[in-house]
Order: C-alpha cells, then sequence, then structure tokens
C-alpha cells in the first residue's frame, strides 16, 4: 500500500476502520424513504401508458374516483397549475416537451398518464387499475436505426437527432490516414440497454408545510442538488425547499436529478395541500425508470506496422428514448477515448437519437464505451498483429515519462498511471504460467481466456459545469470534545460518513469514536452534488483534510495561549493536547474547549470564541484516476457458459483513506460489468413494449456469477488536497472491456468475435464457436434491415420544412442580447452587429472577454459568420442566424462540440 | 375486502392487529407494527430483501400473506442483536468485512445467514454461499458477504479495524 502520511498524528487514514453507518443499516434502523410517515400523509401510484405512441383520445377516471380511499385523480391539465421546466443535471431546460404526465400524446410505454391520491398505496392501485386511458396508437419508432428513418418523436423538431457532436467532414481528413496504414482493425459494438436497478426503487415523500416551505424525503444522490434542482424547475426560491435522504439503497446515476415523478409528488403536495409518498414497485422500475447504455458504436483504428496507433475514426450512436434526463450524444467517450493512447489523429461523429422508448439517463460510467471499444479494439489489433495484448498496449500508452501529453482533442494528462498500474499488474500475475496452462487445457478441449484492460477516468470534476462544484465541510469540536462535521456529502452506499470521519480523527488529532458525521440533508453543509462522477473522495475529502488542519491550528494558538508557548509546541493526538516539553500542561480537547465557548476571556486577544471551522474546496478541475486489470476465464464450449476464474485489478486512485471502502467500490462497479457482458438486457419488443418486467427476466448477478476479486494497489497521490483520486465508477467501466478481451482470447482458436453484442449470452458465445447463428443475432438483424427498407419505400420520412424569412430585409445594425443554447447549459452575451449591404461584421462581448469578427454575409436575413474561441478549447464557431425586426434565431455550430440553438433580442 | 385478525409474535413481542386478506407479511411488519428494517425490493419473490423468520425458517415476506403468520414466532433484523446492543455473529461478520455499502439488500441477507447458522452452526462455507444465491446486492459484488461468511464459517477473521 503506498498511501501519503502525515506526520506524527495516528493513522485512520489507510486504514480498513469499520464503518460508522452499518450501526444503524444492521439493525434496521436506517431510514429509508419509505420508512418516512407523515400526519396526514396520502400514497401516489401513477397510471402508465401501455402504449408507445399515439395520441391520447380520453382519460376516463371516472369508475376511480368512487373507489374506496381515493381523494384525487390528476392530469396534466391538473398539475399545470404550477409551471415547471424539466432541466437535465446541468440545469439546462431539457429539449424534448417534456410533461410532469403524459400532455395530449404519449411517447413511451411506461409515461405517466394519470395520478392517483388515496390512503393507502393498495387503494391507489386499485383505482390506477380502473382509469381508462384510450389512445390512438402509432407505429413507434424503437431502435436507433427506426430513429434515422422513422417520423419524428416530438412533432414540430427538426428530426429525431436530440444531440449531436463531432464532424463528419473531419473524415475527409482521417480517412486518408487510416487507408494508408499498415493494418487498420474495426471494432462494432451493439450494447444493450441496462435498468440501473438499485436495490431502492426511487421513493419520494413531499410534505407542504405552509405557503412558502416545503420538506421532501427523496431517493436522490445529493440532498442539494434535489433541492436546487425543484427550486430551479418550480421556480421557487431555494431556501423554502428542504430535501433529506438519510439513507438511499443505491443509486449509481439514476438518482442523479430528481425525474417526472418525483417532481409530479412535489407539484401534487402543493396543489393538494398533504404530504404524498411515492413508492416505486419494481415493475416501474425496471420499465418506466430511466434507462442507460443503449449505443452501438463502430470505431476504426490505423496501426504502423509494429502495431503503433496512426489515427482513428468512430461513429457512435446512442438511444435516448422519448425523454431523456438531458439530450446526450456522450462526447465524453470521445474525450476521454484517447488521452491515455498516443494516437496521433482522431476524429468522430456522435449523435443521441429520440425514439419512443423509456428516456436515457445516467448509469456509473455513463462514457464507459470508450474504454470497451478502444480496449477490445486493441487486443484485436493485437491478435491480428501476432504481438500480446499488454504488447500493444506498452507501445501505445502514454506512461508518466511521456508527460505532460495533449490528446488530439486537447485534453492534457500529466499524471496519469495506465502503463505503470499495467507494469505492476504484469509483474504479479504469472502471464507465462497461464499460457502454458491455457495450451495444455486447449489440447483437453478445455478453452481459458486472459482478458486485460487500462484505462483513465476523469474524476472529482469541479468548476467546468454548473453543478459540479467544489464541496464545503463545517468542523467544530462541542464543548464535550467530541467533534461534529456537517457535510456536503451523499452516501447511497458509499460510506462517506466513515471516510470523512477518518480523515477528521486524524487530521485534527482526535478518535474515529469521537467524530459525529452529518451528511444527507440540504439544511446541512453547503451544495454540492453529491456522488456524481467519483468525486466525493477526491473534493470533499480535500474539504475535510483542510478544515480539520484548520481547526487543528486553532486549538494549537489556544492550547499555546493558556500554556504560554508557541504554537509549533503544540500537538494533538487521541483528544488529548500536549505541549513539548511540558507534558503537566497536557490537557484534553474537552478542557480546551470548555474555555472556548464558556471562557471567552481566556482565549488569545480577538479570537473568536468556541472551536469552529469550515473550508470549500474547489479543486484542480479534474483529478484523473488509472487503472489496468486482468480476469481469467473458462468457456465451456458445449454450452457456451462463462466461467471467471480470476480477477486482479492496479488502480491508481491517489490516497486511500479506507481500503475496504475503495476495493467496495471496485468490487460493485466489477459485478455490474459482470451483468452488462453476460447477463443483463432490457430488450424492447416491435411495439414499443420493454420485456424484462421482472427481476426474473431481468438477470441481476448473483453471488454465483461474481468471482472473488484481487487488488493491486499501485498509488500516487493526486495534486489535490490529501491526495485523492475518484474510485466510484472505475469499476464499471475497465470491467466491460476486461471480461469481453479474456472470453475473446479463450475463444481465439475458433473465430475472432466479429461484432461484439452484449450481452455475450451462452448463444451468442456458440454462435462463435459453432460459426452460425444460434442466438438468431443475425437473423433479427437482417429481419430489421428488411422491414426498414420496405418503411422507407412505403413513406419518405417527413422532412423538416426549412424556415426562411421573406420580405424586407430589416436592419439588423447595433446590440443585441444573445443566448446559445447549447448541451451543456445555456450562455447569454451581448452582440453588436454592422452591415455593410451584405457584409457583415461585429462583436460578442462577454464579462470574460469580447471576440471581434468581420466577413460575415447578410443577405436576405440570413446572417452567416465565424467567431474563433481559445477557452477553454480552441474552437472555430460558425453562425448561421435569421433575423426578423426584433428578434434572431438560427444555430451555431461548436465544431466538435456539436450545435446550439441561438435566439436573440434587440437591447 | 375481508379483514381476519391475527396473533403473533415479532422478536418475541406478542402483537395482535386485523389485517386485510391480501397484506403480505412484509406491508404487515412495516406498515402496521413498525418494522421498517425489513425492505420490500422486487415485491416477487427474487431479490430475498425481505426475507424474514417465520418459526425458524427464512421466508419472503412478500410473497407471504400476514394472514399466513397467524400464530407464527417471526424474527426481523431489529431482533438479532442482543438487548444490550451486541451485534449477532452475522451482523458483525457483515460489519468487519464490509457486507454491505447501501444496506438496503442487508436485513434479508442477515437473516437468511442467521437462520443457515441456527440450523446447523457448523454449516459450511459452500452451504452459506448457496443460501445467499437467493439474494440479490447491487452494491457490494458480494465479496464483503463472501468474506463475511468464511468469517462465520471459522475461516479467516474480518478485516475491518
Ligand atoms: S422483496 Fe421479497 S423477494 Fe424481493
Ligand atoms: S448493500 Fe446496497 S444492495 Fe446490497
Amino acid at each position: 500500500m503506498n498511501v501519503q502520511r502525515s506526520v506524527g498524528a495516528t493513522r485512520y487514514v489507510g486504514q480498513r476502520t469499520a464503518r460508522k453507518e452499518d450501526g444503524r443499516l444492521l439493525v434496521g434502523r436506517g431510514q429509508f424513504t419509505d420508512d418516512v410517515r407523515l400526519p396526514g400523509m396520502l400514497h401516489v401510484t401513477y397510471v402508465r401508458s401501455a402504449v408507445a405512441r399515439g395520441r391520447i383520445v380520453s382519460i376516463d377516471t371516472e369508475a376511480a374516483r368512487e373507489m374506496p380511499g381515493v381523494h384525487a385523480i390528476y392530469t396534466q391539465a391538473d398539475l399545470a397549475a404550477l409551471p415547471v421546466q424539466m432541466l437535465s443535471f446541468f440545469f439546462a431546460p431539457i429539449e424534448a416537451p417534456v410533461t410532469l404526465l403524459a400532455d395530449g400524446r404519449v411517447a413511451c410505454v411506461g409515461e405517466p398518464v394519470a395520478m392517483v391520491i388515496a390512503e393507502s398505496r393498495a387503494q391507489a392501485e386499485d383505482a390506477a387499475s380502473l382509469v381508462e386511458v384510450t389512445i390512438e396508437e402509432e407505429a413507434p419508432l424503437v431502435t436507433i436505426a427506426d430513429a434515422r428513418t422513422g417520423p419524428l418523436v416530438h412533432p414540430g423538431r427538426d428530426d429525431n437527432v436530440a444531440a449531436e457532436m463531432g464532424d463528419e467532414d473531419a473524415l475527409d481528413a482521417i480517412q486518408p490516414l487510416i487507408d494508408g496504414a499498415a493494418h487498420v482493425v474495426t471494432q462494432t459494438v451493439h450494447h444493450q440497454r441496462i435498468a440501473q436497478s438499485p436495490m431502492e426503487c426511487r421513493a419520494c415523500v413531499a410534505s407542504p408545510d405552509g405557503t412558502g416551505e416545503m420538506t421532501v424525503w427523496m431517493g436522490c444522490q445529493s440532498p442539494h442538488l434535489a433541492a436546487r434542482y425543484l427550486s430551479l424547475a418550480l421556480g421557487l426560491p431555494a431556501e423554502s425547499i428542504r430535501v433529506i435522504a438519510k439513507d438511499v439503497g443505491g443509486g449509481f446515476g439514476l438518482k442523479n436529478i430528481p425525474w417526472r415523478e418525483e417532481v409530479a409528488v412535489v407539484v401534487a403536495a402543493r396543489l393538494f395541500g398533504r404530504p404524498l409518498k411515492w413508492i416505486e414497485d419494481r415493475f416501474e422500475a425496471l420499465t418506466a425508470s430511466s434507462h442507460a447504455r443503449e449505443q452501438e458504436a463502430t470505431l476504426t483504428a490505423g496501426f504502423d506496422a509494429e502495431g503503433r496507433l496512426t489515427a482513428g475514426w468512430c461513429d457512435y450512436a446512442c438511444n435516448n428514448g422519448a425523454w431523456p434526463m438531458g439530450e446526450d450524444a456522450n462526447i465524453a467517450v470521445h474525450m476521454f477515448m484517447w488521452p491515455a493512447y498516443k494516437l496521433p489523429a482522431y476524429g468522430f461523429i456522435t449523435r443521441g437519437w429520440y425514439t419512443n422508448t423509456m428516456g436515457l439517463g445516467a448509469y456509473r460510467g455513463p462514457w464507459a464505451m470508450e474504454t470497451l471499444l478502444r480496449e477490445t479494439l486493441l487486443d484485436k489489433a493485437a491478435r491480428r498483429l501476432g504481438i500480446s495484448p499488454v504488447e500493444i498496449r506498452r507501445r501505445n500508452l502514454v506512461y508518466l515519462s511521456d508527460q505532460p501529453h495533449t490528446s488530439t482533442l486537447g485534453v492534457e494528462v500529466n499524471d496519469i498511471t495506465p502503463g505503470e498500474c499495467l507494469e505492476k499488474l504484469v509483474a504479479n500475475v504469472d502471464i507465462a504460467g497461464f499460457r502454458k496452462e491455457q495450451k495444455e487445457a486447449r489440447r483437453q478441449g478445455r478453452y481459458l481466456g486472459l482478458g486485460f484492460a487500462a484505462y483513465i477516468e476523469p474524476t472529482g470534476a469541479a468548476g467546468t459545469m454548473a453543478p459540479m462544484t467544489g464541496e464545503t465541510a463545517q468542523l467544530r469540536i462541542e464543548p464535550t470534545g467530541k467533534v461534529t462535521a456537517m457535510l456536503s456529502t451523499h452516501s447511497q452506499g458509499h460510506g462517506t460518513a466513515t471516510t470523512m470521519a477518518q480523515v477528521i480523527a486524524e487530521q485534527l488529532g482526535v478518535l474515529y469514536e469521537d467524530v459525529s458525521v452529518f451528511e444527507g440533508d440540504s439544511a446541512i453543509g453547503a451544495f454540492g452534488p453529491g456522488a456524481a462522477g467519483s468525486r466525493q473522495g477526491v473534493i470533499a475529502g480535500g474539504a475535510t483534510w483542510r478544515a480539520s488542519q484548520l481547526l487543528a491550528e486553532k486549538v494549537k494558538v489556544v492550547a499555546a495561549h493558556l500554556s504560554n508557548a508557541g504554537p509549533d509546541a503544540v500537538t494533538i493526538s487521541g483528544g488529548m493536547v500536549h505541549v513539548e516539553g511540558a507534558p503537566e500542561m497536557s490537557r484534553s480537547l474537552k478542557e480546551i474547549a470548555e474555555i472556548a465557548y464558556g471562557e471567552p476571556g481566556r482565549l488569545p486577544e480577538g479570537m473568536a470564541s468556541g472551536l469552529e471551522a469550515q473550508f470549500r474546496y474547489q479543486p484542480p478541475p479534474v483529478t484523473m484516476t488509472s487503472a489496468a486489470h486482468c480476469c481469467m476465464v473458462e468457456v465451456d464450449a458445449e454450452t457456451g457458459f462463462v466461467k471467471i476464474l480470476r480477477w486482479i485489478s492496479s488502480e491508481d486512485c491517489g490516497t486511500v483513506i479506507n481500503p475496504g471502502v475503495v476495493e467496495g467500490q471496485i468490487a460493485g462497479g466489477l459485478a455490474q460489468a459482470i451483468g452488462q457482458v453476460l447477463l443483463e438486457e432490457m430488450p424492447y419488443d416491435a411495439r414499443g413494449n420493454p420485456l424484462a418486467a421482472t427481476f426474473k427476466d431481468y438477470l441481476m448477478p448473483a453471488i454465483s456469477d461474481v468471482p472473488d476479486f484481487e487488488y493491486i494497489h499501485a498509488n500516487t497521490p493526486a495534486q489535490t488536497i490529501g491526495g485523492m483520486r475518484g474510485v466510484g465508477e472505475g469499476g464499471a467501466i475497465i470491467g466491460p472491456p476486461t471480461l469481453v478481451n479474456a472470453i475473446a482470447d479463450a475463444l481465439s482458436p475458433f473465430c475472432e468475435i466479429e461484432e461484439l453484442t452484449l450481452p455475450l449470452t451462452p448463444a451468442r458465445i456458440l454462435d462463435v464457436i459453432e460459426q452460425r447463428d444460434v442466438s438468431g443475432t443475425r437473423d433479427r438483424a437482417n429481419r430489421d434491415e428488411a422491414a426498414r427498407a420496405r418503411d422507407e419505400m412505403a413513406e419518405a420520412p417527413p422532412l423538416a420544412s426549412e424556415v426562411s424569412a421573406q420580405g424586407p430585409q430589416a436592419s439588423i445594425d447595433g446590440d443585441w442580447n444573445m443566448t446559445l443554447k447549447a448541451p451543456m447549459g445555456g450562455q447569454s452575451f451581448l452582440a453588436h452587429f454592422e452591415a455593410d449591404g451584405a457584409e457583415l461584421s461585429g462583436y460578442l462581448s462577454a464579462p470574460d472577454g469580447r471576440q471581434d469578427f468581420s466577413g460575415g454575409t447578410f443577405e436576405n436575413g440570413r446572417m452567416q459568420f465565424m467567431v474563433k474561441v481559445d477557452n477553454p478549447m480552441k474552437v472555430t464557431l460558425k453562425y448561421d442566424l435569421q433575423a426578423g425586426a426584433d428578434t434572431i434565431t438560427g444555430k451555431c455550430k461548436m465544431g466538435m462540440f456539436g450545435t446550439a440553438k441561438v435566439t436573440a433580442v434587440r437591447v | 375486502m375481508s379483514e381476519h385478525r391475527i396473533e403473533l409474535t415479532v422478536n418475541g413481542r406478542p402483537h395482535s392487529a386485523r389485517v386485510e386478506a391480501r397484506m403480505s407479511l412484509g406491508e404487515f411488519l412495516r406498515e402496521e407494527l413498525g418494522y421498517t428494517g425489513t425492505h420490500l425490493a422486487c415485491e416477487h419473490g427474487v431479490c430475498g430483501a425481505c426475507t424474514v423468520s417465520v418459526d425458524g425458517v427464512a421466508m419472503r415476506s412478500c410473497l407471504m400473506l400476514a394472514v399466513q403468520a397467524d400464530g407464527a414466532d417471526v424474527g426481523t433484523v431489529e431482533g438479532l442483536a442482543a438487548a444490550d446492543g451486541t451485534l449477532h455473529p452475522v451482523q458483525q461478520a457483515l460489519r468487519d468485512n464490509f457486507g454491505l455499502q447501501c444496506g438496503f439488500c442487508t436485513p434479508g441477507i442477515a437473516i437468511t445467514l442467521t437462520t443457515v447458522l441456527t440450523d446447523n452452526p457448523r454449516a459450511s462455507e459452500a452451504e452459506m454461499e448457496a443460501a445467499m444465491s437467493g439474494h440479490v446486492c447491487r452494491c457490494t459484488g458480494y465479496q464483503g458477504i463472501r468474506r463475511a461468511i468464511r468469517q462465520l464459517a471459522g475461516h479467516g477473521a474480518g478485516e475491518a479495524a
């Protein structure tokens, strides 16, 4: 273990300290949302659409209203009394016209159509089953392929592209490089749809407390973020909403933000004026909670004769469903595909597509596809070139000695260690021994495989996106001498109360048992987005680390003053304060605290009474985590079953506060990875019905599916306070390619897995072994292809009608307030235009600078011009706008960052 | 709706109540008696989170009706620790080995392992692991649960300090 130690203090950081949370969770005294009951509380159930797409003809609630215990039945018409703007995780408005309940049309099965409020959940469910929703059904778009050619999912939009980034034209420059390569390797991945499936389904209790206040208990990943989201979505003052989430049974990205059902409960509670509770059931959780992953992507890479990467191109698409929790083309896949590898040229096109399926939500490592595509492609290439998977990585990885290194997309890395992790892994695993065993086994008709993968992960992001901020730690030593911490953290199993208490105990010099951590309440601490993007250990850890040091400094100054010594002579350990060379002056923290609170006259001149400290940590914008994993499998050639024999993780997550917690995070992610590769899938039928409606259909990994993981901690402290790097998502990112590569290695005597379709069910593995379509995957694809061709001939897709302004051209000279609506949030600035005939010039001015432009054109009201930007990255913005008398609308193409909508009004 | 009167003990305490025939034992324990330590995670008998002991046998309380527990001796997670707060060896083993993260699946797992060990205090690792196959945990990857089982089987000590 290579853990950064501070000098002289009792060792807590780096210890497998037993968790604080377990004290209540093990005895059944946790407080999950369903454990909350309030006087006068009623229960909510949703009536959901059984149809994937169509117009709502009628909603008949009459029979349901007559049922015992029913208090109200709401439809969107009722909830609309309180206007709501649904937002993405980035607090940007959702572009699809999403309402809390369906508004005139339904766009996916499971969409909430009406809400029943009754005295018990059972009564609400009884009544819900009697609400009659008549829908004029239309043929749904289910797959990404459907979305490309089918009618519009959201009438009124230009097309079914929910989000787009990258530049198709860039292929012109990349293609010759690929064509000229000694070897060209292509990897196509069809990634199945995943149901995140935290064990606690979504849940919300909303209590309207008078005219201006509201208390909400919610299964979320950050009460602070949930409160801020609700206040923005509902347009209420932030201080009027308090969100409490003491215990949450897993989140994994699904509970990043409140979604339609939770927000509807809050709105309905305000309208109805009584506390309401909604507890999702598993059927809803599987079929009507946001889903994740479903992606189709092809990565092509060129290699020189020695196996060094020369160029890469990726075409990526993901299914956004009808109502994504933020339209997403997953730019992160491309940003983080290559910074750890020396690849001279890379380009991509990436799109998110609307379909009539449940919307896209986040799931542990939402950009994980980059590691899966790249690492499986590298193994394919190694087999093609006849070199080992370790060797191909050695020739291409960015080692510490190669850094700082800037990727072709401009991501700079200066302390990543995927190569070093790989070397440590190789040094600890007997590869030669395994290869011998593998050869031997093959002779006996047993197929063993060894797979490797390496990756880096941006963790602890802060300061570049609206919700990704720093974290605050507020500490105080109570008059009792015990420590209370008020933190912005949130645990859905992360054990933040434990790890933060370890940091405090060590940095402050107190006993772990004497530290109480309060979190999980938006009234505690300050804003922080909680568990999102592997960040709490990094940022809250750093905040707690420094706040503890600040508090220790105050104690030392007080003790020094009381003992007539210098603060440097004071040490704190085990809750005792010692003065060097004067053992008789030792006092307990309690004594010092009693003086600090009760006898402020004895404190140094001008010092505030009490013993409190607060620190808000703003870390570097991102902190990189690296890892290399390998696993060994046996594939049964008769049945196609995969048995995982060993799995070894070599990871660099900086300072490890608690190895038990860190390994728990890695293991949880790896188990999910195993589920993703071998078991889990949320399929849809052609009518848009989600088919895995129970845990009998949606196969969650069980204890027998998961091996014992082995860990090599190869840690180098980060450049953050405390040196922690994030570790929450890594297992779920590096796990899938590690396992796929091991299976592919085992299958190599038979054939290459040409296209990777997940999950690799036994039938799909037999496809490779027997070289025929055992699973029916190819047959289905062919049938879909044929059906699409028929559809296309039958009806041409409606095209977006070009809006063209006619009539006399109005003058645009002068100042305009312009707004750019980009996928990761809006931006407003002042635009100044001057038209000289058809020539357009001017400038755009924001608080952080002004960009002038000239050489634009202005014809028939159409304004076209380009602006070059250097910050945060070099990109040329291409504006194409249409001017009216007092408004301008149009688009701005932002290079690989896609297209933003632009509106402007006259100043 | 038909209501029935039932009498049962939960963790050794007697309770009597009128319950609807269709109410599950899990819902009854949580909603009527306040034993919210029992968690409902799938309500269709697959995940094991709702497991309680009924006359010493591990049962899925989402699949059993409250009326079926009339006269039974029910055990929930709240009843595992000793009166002085000392954790049951199963709870202690889970704690010693990071056997839980969010803790939502944990009460059912603790009850199942307890019933296995009550039936056979010398239950083997394999027997306990087989009993675990009826439980789903989304957080831990089962690593700490498996280590806890080893500790309970007398192999290996817990790793938490
Ligand atoms: S809740 Fe009973 S088995 Fe899942
Ligand atoms: S600890 Fe979260 S589901 Fe098991």
